[in-house]
């Protein structure tokens, strides 16, 4: 299979201007690295599973993948052609090969325009037709194209008469009236009903073999992914954690998120019980990724190398203050002269100054209760060493090193952890 | 097109009972002074400056009667003749103002909103100076420069409230561009190559153009106000060009005293009623087309976590939006 998309060391950071936060901590402007350093290969024909979170940066890589959003660094060639650089201007006529399908299929479509119009615009745009009449038998077959019959009544409704699945499929009829070689299609059913959904999913399929597209699937849903998917990416933060065949990712999961994201269950909506403040199990702040693995405050078998740092062991503090309740908080948090500004520790060992009226060999206690009650707590592979020097306490933590996406050993895919890559 | 006008008055009928009415009273009484407006060459017993007729002058100051309904003017004018064609020129100055004004005002918000960065920044930056500037003392300033220029006029009077009433489109359509330009919609515009010019014209005008109507007609009627203001200031349109309720106002302050009401009475009233009938107008359409919010569902995962000693989900994520 020859290549379509060639992406090397894409990366896309968006600077967050005018953050009263940043001016506030003095930290200077906070970048989002939305994407960091993604290399991939996109082979004409398949289609590609991008999966994540929410916040992992699957929506802005695809949006990169067409132009539509500029790259900070690195390289995207469609086709032979180089995106990264671009002006839009030189942009605009490639557009007609590459084409977008919407998450929510209720602002995808301008509320305005009826659906022939919508639908034969691209036309109009790339001067694709010799007329009125011609356009209108395109859109016509277009509508028919995507099950949207009978066409002539769907000619001329409004976005507002459709359902969600109508109207996702008549933006999979803009889309392919072009005939395209490449749709990124951006969490297409995740709004609709799940009775749509599979049909959904089915018409992207036979639109695929019927005009020989090229998809990139972004979900955060693995189910859906294994359905229709050739390859897939698994993506945290900005970059590709691991990639491989479904078969391989679904049977030979190698990398700790992807076996997390596989026995993830979808609950309904848990931000409205679940403490929301608790750092862990959260997506971290993609302005400030962790050191290291950026997944390793998540992950169950990270040790040494993964970057552990001092706002580890302030979340894991959190954490067992939330567990015991807010006595153990109170007698222990005031030990600490700064608790919240280990959040703000470099790299490298951590120097904790006792509160008023306590002395290191108090915070020492603290910190060895807290590792004797869990012990196993992958933060601790990560502390090498717990001292008092010149009446403060210093926590000596492993040097982080960044996992590297390297080919899976006795695998067909590529993963970036350190346990099947020890340096 | 008749698709869209349905809608529309699907949602009137749809709304409640109290501003549907507002919108039925104010629409009707503007449409009655429209009416008159434009029928006042047919119905206006005599000229907006006509002071004789069969070569008798009419009287001075005269009582309502027969032949002059609502009485006549120190300068003999008819007064019913007189608020006839104020109509008329009301209905010119403000057509003319609230046109201009919206083509202006929603272009400059659509392109500021749209483009951003330095132009936008610089236009926001004139219109709040305009907007913060007092619109009578603006209006006067205007139309002098304006006078001086291109005369008085009708068309000068216009302009002068123009400028006054360009910061208000333009900060709603600048307003309701800047959300619109983040939907996916106009992203989609872009996907399929559209430019910059195609996407605001077809993909953003029409969407942000909903809540133009209703400052249309509020402002409609404040301009009635501002142009009463300027004539009766003396600084409006000249007595001998057109009637103008404001410039009558004025006349009549000293007749008050004497116990002569009519010659205010009159046209006061039109410039009430019209402003309040525009007013509800504005009011009753601001409850019809203020559209409503949807609410979007969530959907979020949980992961297994790691210590089997936490109960509370360890990995929680929410999808966006
Ligand atoms: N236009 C933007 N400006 C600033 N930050 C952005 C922008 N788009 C995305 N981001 C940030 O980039 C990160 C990745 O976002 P996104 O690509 O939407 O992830 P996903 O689609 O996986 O949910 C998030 O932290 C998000 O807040
Ligand atoms: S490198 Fe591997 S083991 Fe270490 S934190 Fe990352 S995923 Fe876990
Ligand atoms: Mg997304």
């Amino acid at each position: 299979m020859s290549t379509l998309v060639e992406v090397s060391k894409l990366s896309v950071h968006f600077t967050l201007r005018g953050g009263a936060l940043s001016r506030l901590t003095g930290r200077g402007s906070a970048v989002v690295r939305a994407v960091d350093g993604v290399d991939l290969t996109l082979r004409r024909g398949e289609v590609l599973g991008l999966v994540g979170e929410s916040g992992s940066g699957k929506t802005t890589l695809g949006r990169a993948l067409l132009g539509l959003v500029p790259a900070t660094a690195g390289s995207i060639r469609f086709d032979g052609t180089e995106l990264a650089g671009l002006p839009e201007r030189r942009i605009r006529p490639l557009r007609r090969r590459m084409q977008m399908v919407f998450q929510d299929p209720h602002a995808a479509l301008n509320p305005a325009m009826d659906l022939g119009t919508a639908i034969g615009h691209p036309l109009k745009i790339h001067k694709l037709t010799s007329g009125e009449a011609e356009t209108r038998t395109r859109v016509l077959e277009a509508l028919e194209l995507v099950g949207l019959a009978p066409a002539e009544r769907y000619y001329s409704a409004y976005p507002s008469d459709l359902s969600g699945g109508q109207k996702q499929r008549a933006v999979l009829a803009r889309a392919a009236i072009l005939d395209p070689s490449l749709i990124v299609a951006d969490e297409p059913v995740s709004m609709l009903d799940m009775s749509v959904r599979a049909r959904t999913i089915e018409l992207m399929a036979s639109l695929r073999d019927r005009l020989d597209l090229t998809y990139v699937y972004i979900t955060h849903d693995l189910a859906t992914a294994k359905l229709f998917c050739d390859r897939i990416a698994i993506m945290y933060l900005g970059r590709i954690v691991e990639i491989g065949s479904v078969a391989s990712i679904f049977e030979q999961p190698r990398h700790p998120y992807t076996k997390a994201l596989l026995k993830a269950v979808p609950v309904p909506d848990p931000s409205r019980s679940a403490p929301r403040d608790l750092p862990r199990g959260e997506i971290p702040d993609a302005s400030r990724p962790p050191a290291g693995c950026a997944f390793h405050p998540r992950c169950p078998v990270a040790f040494e190398p993964c970057g552990w740092t001092g706002r580890d062991l302030r979340a894991h503090l959190e954490d067992r203050w939330t567990r015991l309740g807010a006595s153990a908080y109170e007698q222990e948090s005031r030990v600490f002269a700064d608790f919240p500004d280990l959040e703000f520790s470099p790299v490298g060992d951590v120097v904790v100054a006792p509160g008023r009226l306590h002395t290191a060999s108090d915070v020492l206690t603290v910190l060895n209760d807290a590792r004797a009650d869990a012990p196993d707590d992958p933060l601790w592979r990560g502390v090498t060493s717990m001292s008092v020097r010149d009446g403060k306490v210093v926590v000596g933590f492993a040097s982080p090193v960044e996992p590297r996406l390297l080919p899976s050993p006795g695998g067909s895919g590529h993963v970036a952890c350190h346990l099947h890559h020890p340096s | 097109m008749a698709g869209r006008f349905r809608r529309t008055l699907a949602t009137v009928r749809s709304t409640g009972a109290v501003p549907r009415w507002l919108l039925y009273i104010g629409g009707a009484t503007v449409l009655v002074f429209t009416l008159v407006a434009l029928a006042a060459p047919l119905i206006a017993p005599y000229d907006f400056d006509q002071y004789r007729s069969d070569g008798t002058r009419f009287p001075k100051l005269g009582h309502p009667s027969g032949d002059h309904p609502f009485g006549t003017t120190v300068q003999s004018l008819d007064v019913l003749s007189r608020v006839i064609w104020g109509a008329r020129t009301a209905l010119e100055v403000v057509v003319l103002a609230v046109v201009f004004s919206l083509i202006i005002g929603v272009a400059l918000g659509l392109i500021s909103g749209f483009v951003g960065g330095w132009l936008d920044r610089v236009l926001v930056l004139l219109m709040d100076a305009l907007f913060a500037f007092p619109y009578l003392l603006l209006a006067i300033v205007l139309s002098f420069l304006l006078s001086d220029a291109i005369g008085s006029g009708v068309v000068t009077t216009a302009l002068a409230i123009t400028v006054v009433y360009v910061p208000q489109y333009f900060r709603v359509v600048r307003g309701s561009t800047m959300s619109a330009r983040e939907l996916p919609y106009v992203e989609a515009a872009r996907v399929i190559g559209a430019k910059p010019r195609t996407i605001i014209v077809r993909y953003l005008l029409a969407n942000v153009v909903q809540s133009v109507p209703v400052v249309a007609t509020l402002n409609a009627g404040d301009a009635i106000l501002t142009l009463a203001g300027l004539g009766f200031l003396g600084y409006g349109i000249q007595p001998t060009e057109a009637a103008e309720w404001g410039y009558d106002l004025q006349r009549a302050v000293s007749d008050a005293n004497a116990g002569i009401w009519w010659t205010a009475l009159y046209p006061g009233l039109a410039i009430t009623v019209l402003v309040v009938a525009l007013t509800i107008l504005g009011e009753g359409l601001n409850e019809v087309l203020n559209p409503t919010l949807r609410r979007r569902r969530a959907f979020a995962f949980l992961l297994p976590g790691r210590s089997a000693s936490t109960q509370a989900p360890v990995l929680a994520a929410k999808e966006p939006r």
